[in-house]
């Protein structure tokens, strides 16, 4: 054992990676930082931008009914008064209410049994054939009962919503843990690992990558599901929202609404996105090592 | 002492405070108390190693059976390393295998100190020929690994001695894809000695490092040895390597593979590599390997 001052040797290492200026706008500006800055909105936006100005330019030369497709402007404006008016954040408060607790039963039952399954064959064998099945039933198909189980309110919004994000998760992390490296299963024997080390130390870190695409997955499918939920029956929500746009013919309603959820699920997206490079931190590109 | 650079996923509690470190003491009761929790009744000495009529078949998957070994009776000497060469597919990983337990399926038996082997286990350290260091943990973290069945502060100290051991002191919380192909190989060989085995198998431990990080290692494995004692059983196909590190070497024939020669090495250590009797064991070697194969 040599004294402490030899630790002193990891200041060799690098800092953990500050990668915050790839998401933030850069803090300082200036000259050439900001021409990197706007390429990079340039390429990022560039086409929605595009896509925007053509549609107002077609709506302004009034090829199309407004009925069938008002103008970005006028959509805008139509968001200004959901927002002014508190409406927005009534559908969308409701929405992401149902979301989330759907999707937090989803994922908790999906990741349990995932494991479960992928690490024990026998639960694997009990379940497969069921999940097989139910698997392929679309969460749309399952409304119908869900409202007479649960009934016209929450409970058959959420159930339908769990059932939705169930899937991609769970099948995603029984395929993650069913692909741990045989060469670490090989050593984990050689060092006799214990379960429990096995399970956090080599299983759980190996199938981690493939159970946050599942978890992508299933929130992509919570918010699809929620609005299939809330057209069908609802008095609020985003997908209420979009109906009653329909019901009293106003295009910009349906087109407030729709945007809405496209921003909801990009900013969830990223959430998960952000916690998976948070978890994943081992796989930065390396750096460099200030070798002595 | 460490905790500043603690990464947040070692959960490890209570490390050991600079205080309760003793310079030689700590790695005695350790080892003991190892000793007494997995393999009771065991002398302190490392054990012999012996395969009786060892064979083994593959089959393919068109149902076809390949002899990967056949009839191998073998014994390794306590405290001594044996080399094993013989050309690539000439089954000496699979022989590497059995000894360590990860293969069962085989005919014979493989016995360590009278028993058989019947599971891998901490009693042999093993360093395969890729460094297999979980890429998700740090270096400290993978060796600590090994030492589950250490107190968290004897797992420290001893993750603290293998590093200065294999002088990788400062590494200690880089992860191993920052590590050159050799830091990782040592990693792996630290790793491998941190339990106290009495076994060492290795196979082609150096294969996939360039030349001069080999010769290193080389001798970095031999002054290691020099403090830790062990029965040590190196696969290589490099009869250079053979030599300079084998006390013995065996000689396989490919398809099925067979024991075609063993070879006691005489030469006094430390070996030069340039010297005479080197080069015409070198010689020998050579010829017995090629006379073999065709």
């Amino acid at each position: 054992m040599r004294p402490p001052s030899s630790i002193a040797g990891h200041s060799a290492l690098p800092e953990k990676i500050d990668r915050s200026h790839i998401t933030s706008t850069n803090t300082s500006i200036t000259g050439r930082a900001f021409s990197q800055w706007m390429h990079g909105i340039i390429y990022r936006a560039g086409l929605p931008i595009a896509i925007i100005l053509a549609w107002q330019l077609i709506a302004s030369l009034g090829l199309v009914s407004p009925a069938l497709l008002p103008s970005p402007a006028y959509i805008a404006e139509t968001f200004i008064y959901l927002i002014q008016s508190g409406e927005l954040w009534r559908h969308v408060s409701s929405s992401a209410a149902r979301v989330f607790q759907g999707y937090a039963i989803a994922a908790t039952l999906a990741l349990t049994l995932g494991i479960a399954m992928g690490a024990f064959p026998k639960i694997d064998r009990v379940m497969r054939l069921l999940v097989q099945i139910l698997k392929p039933v679309p969460p749309i198909a399952w409304i119908p009962l869900a409202i007479l189980w649960f009934g016209i309110d929450e409970g058959s919004k959420i159930f339908i919503i769990a059932l939705g994000a169930f899937f991609p998760i769970l099948v995603s992390t029984v395929d993650g843990i069913r692909q741990t490296d045989k060469k670490y299963v090989e050593l984990a024997r050689v060092l006799e690992l214990p379960h429990h080390l096995f399970l956090t130390r080599v299983m759980l870190p190996s199938a981690l990558p493939h159970v946050m695409t599942g978890l992508r997955l299933g929130f992509a499918l919570a918010w699809m599901c929620v609005v299939a939920a809330e057209l069908i029956a609802a008095s609020s929500g985003i997908g209420f929202l979009i109906m009653d746009g329909r019901a009293v013919s106003q295009a910009d309603l349906v087109l407030a609404g729709m945007l809405t959820l496209g921003v909801l699920g990009k900013l969830t997206d990223d959430g998960i996105q952000r916690l998976e490079k948070r978890l994943t931190g081992w796989r930065t590109d390396f750096t460099g090592l200030s070798a002595k | 002492m460490s905790a500043p650079f603690t990464p947040s996923l070692d959960k490890n509690p209570a490390r050991a405070p600079i205080g309760t470190q003793h310079p030689s003491g700590t790695q005695r009761p350790s080892q003991e108390r190892f000793r007494l929790q997995g393999t009771p009744g065991l002398p302190a000495t490392s054990p012999e190693v012996r395969l009786r009529h060892v064979s083994k078949q593959f089959q393919a998957k068109n149902g076809s059976l390949t002899q990967a070994l056949a009839d191998i009776n073998l014994v390794f000497d306590a405290d001594r390393v044996t080399s094993v060469i013989g050309a690539s597919g000439c089954g000496k990983s699979t022989l590497l295998r059995i000894v360590a337990g990860l293969e069962t399926d085989f005919s014979g038996e493989a016995v360590v100190n009278g028993r058989p082997v019947s599971k891998p286990g901490l009693e042999a350290g093993m360093v395969f020929q890729d460094h297999r260091l979980l890429p998700w943990l740090t270096v400290e973290q993978n060796i600590e690994l090994a030492l589950h069945a250490f107190s968290p502060s004897e797992r420290q100290d001893i993750v603290h001695q293998k590093l200065e051991l294999v002088g990788l002191s400062k590494f200690a919380h880089a992860f191993p894809g920052q590590l050159s192909g050799g830091m990782a190989q040592r990693v792996a060989i630290a790793r491998a000695l941190s339990h106290q085995p009495r076994i060492l198998l290795m196979d082609e431990p150096f294969g996939a490092l360039d030349a001069i990080t080999r010769l290193q290692l080389q001798d970095e494995l031999l002054r290691i040895r020099a403090q830790q004692r062990m029965t040590t059983i190196l696969v290589t196909h490099d009869i250079e390597e053979a030599i300079y590190l084998g006390d013995r070497i065996v000689v396989l024939s490919s398809r099925p593979g067979r024991v075609a020669a063993v070879l006691d090495v005489d030469l006094p250590r430390p070996r030069q590599r340039g010297d005479s009797a080197f080069a015409r064991l070198k010689a020998q070697l050579y010829e017995d390997f090629f006379s073999q194969s065709h």
